[in-house]
């Protein structure tokens, strides 16, 4: 694209992203970040509906870096751990893993109905189990998949913004 | 005392510049943006938090990030960023410039191999391909910006441009001034050399090497790397635009040359932010290219301000 079209571009569209709800009440513990949140996003196995309505909640329209959430690629980094999915075989020792590499405090949100019941994996030959049977989860967020929203809010718990 | 300006100075701006470039790039992507105090929270929070390293992890993850602090406080020492009084000790010397940047280049690659994880690793060859390319650049450019100072000293050179602002808008000085801006976005990781806002594996050079760091370790070596951008940001814009630095020593003064040495980088830092959004990043392979193309520009400038001046 030349940069004519580019700037014209950027110009008429604006800005893309929705006016911001207000905030909701902060999560206890969560105050020791002060709004500044990095999420690590773990899919343990699900069918990536919840992967999508967490990306669009990342992408212009919900924006949810606007409150101090940003997505990182290493568990070092991350203060959050936001996971989707019934845990699988496979996925046992990666979620273990990233569990022990993420430093503390630390908080998880199990997003989707997978993670928190199993939805319609539950019992399926390759499942290892829930989220809550590897970790204690800290927020749930229902919903087959949840609306961006939703997640935009469950993060903004963690910011306080 | 103008050192000691500086260092403060610098940290509480570095962090509010990375926060404007990542402000003015949210606000052209259509996006709200996290506000210019965003980094400063950033940082606030990783100083809080137990890092944890890799078992097999040795004292250079811990030391490393202190090295590359260090090495940009130190920068910010030298540098002529808001006077161009002589710093006792130490020369504020090119060659002592680059060599301390050198310390901080190193500590960096180091702390990406220690782990021993295979983005680390490649982080940081990458790393070092690409300073091992910017050196010379480096090196050739402020070269070239010297000639006329009669000196390599870069307070001197900045104080020569004040006093004779026609040396400015000299082919030599502006070949000079071209090279040395690719070479500082190749140094400071920027776009198109690198992206600092990607994580993606084909792309990485710094993020690649900072993955295995967490908490202050983290906090370190972010600040350093950011505090090294705003002090070369810094550096170009006096070149550029040496007004407002201050020569001899008076607290009116100071407080001038804190403001428009503020001003000028923070203005830098928007101009560098919408040039990467117009720009896409060069394919690893290429970078060495367009880093040769940046150092035939120095070297086109060493020539020409022997030949034209």
């Amino acid at each position: 694209m030349s940069l004519g079209r580019l700037a014209r571009l950027i110009i008429r569209s604006g800005r893309a992203a929705e006016p911001a709800a207000p905030a909701p009440a902060l999560l206890e513990g969560a105050g020791v970040f002060g709004g500044s949140v990095q999420v690590r996003f773990i899919n343990v196995g699900g069918c990536n509906d919840c992967a999508m309505e967490v990306a669009s909640a990342f992408g212009p329209v919900y924006d949810v870096e606007r409150y101090g959430v940003r997505l990182v690629a290493s568990p070092r980094h991350a203060d959050v751990l936001l996971i989707t999915g019934a845990v699988t075989q496979n996925m046992v020792q990666p979620l273990l893993r990233t569990l022990d590499a993420t430093p503390f405090p630390r908080f998880v949100i199990a997003v989707g109905d997978c993670a928190i019941t199993g939805g319609v994996f539950s019992g399926g030959y390759g499942i290892a189990g829930l989220v809550s049977d590897f970790v204690n989860i800290d927020l749930e967020v229902p919903g087959t998949p949840p609306e961006p929203d939703q997640i935009v809010q469950a993060l903004r718990r963690m910011t306080g913004r | 005392m103008v050192a000691l300006v500086q260092v403060v100075l610098f940290v509480a701006v570095a962090p509010v510049l990375v926060g404007v470039i990542r402000q003015v790039k949210a606000r052209l992507e259509g996006r709200a943006g996290a506000g210019i105090w965003q980094p400063w929270r950033d940082l606030r929070k990783l100083l809080r938090k137990d890092p944890v390293r890799a078992q097999d992890s040795s004292w250079m993850l811990r030391a490393g990030p202190v090295a590359l602090l260090v090495s940009s406080l130190v920068l910010c020492v030298l540098l002529p960023l808001v006077g161009t009084l002589p710093v006792p000790l130490i020369p504020s010397d090119l060659f002592v410039i680059v060599a301390v940047m050198l310390v901080g280049v190193v500590a960096l690659a180091l702390v990406g191999l220690d782990a021993g994880t295979a983005f680390g690793g490649m982080g940081s060859s990458r790393h070092m391909t690409v300073a091992a390319l910017v050196e010379p650049t480096l090196l050739l450019s402020v070269y070239a910006l010297s000639v006329p100072a009669g000196s390599s000293t870069l307070a001197l050179i900045v104080q020569t441009r004040l006093f004779s602002p026609a040396i400015i808008i000299s082919p030599v000085s502006l070949l000079a001034l071209v090279a040395l801006s690719i070479a500082v976005m190749a140094e400071t990781g920027r776009l198109p050399v690198d992206n600092p806002s990607t994580h993606l594996e084909v792309t990485m050079l710094h993020e690649a090497m900072v993955l295995e760091a967490s908490g202050r370790d983290l906090a370190w070596l972010e600040l350093g790397s950011w505090l090294k951008l705003a002090a070369l940001l810094g550096l170009l814009s006096n070149l550029m635009v040496p007004w407002g630095v201050l020569t001899d020593f008076s607290l009116p003064g100071v407080a001038f040359g804190v403001v428009t040495v503020v001003v000028k980088v923070l203005l830098l830092g928007v101009v560098l932010s919408v040039g990467e959004t117009f720009l896409a990043k060069v394919r690893l392979f290429r970078v060495p290219e367009l880093l040769a193309g940046s150092f035939t520009l120095a070297f086109l400038a060493v020539t020409a301000s022997y030949l034209v001046a």
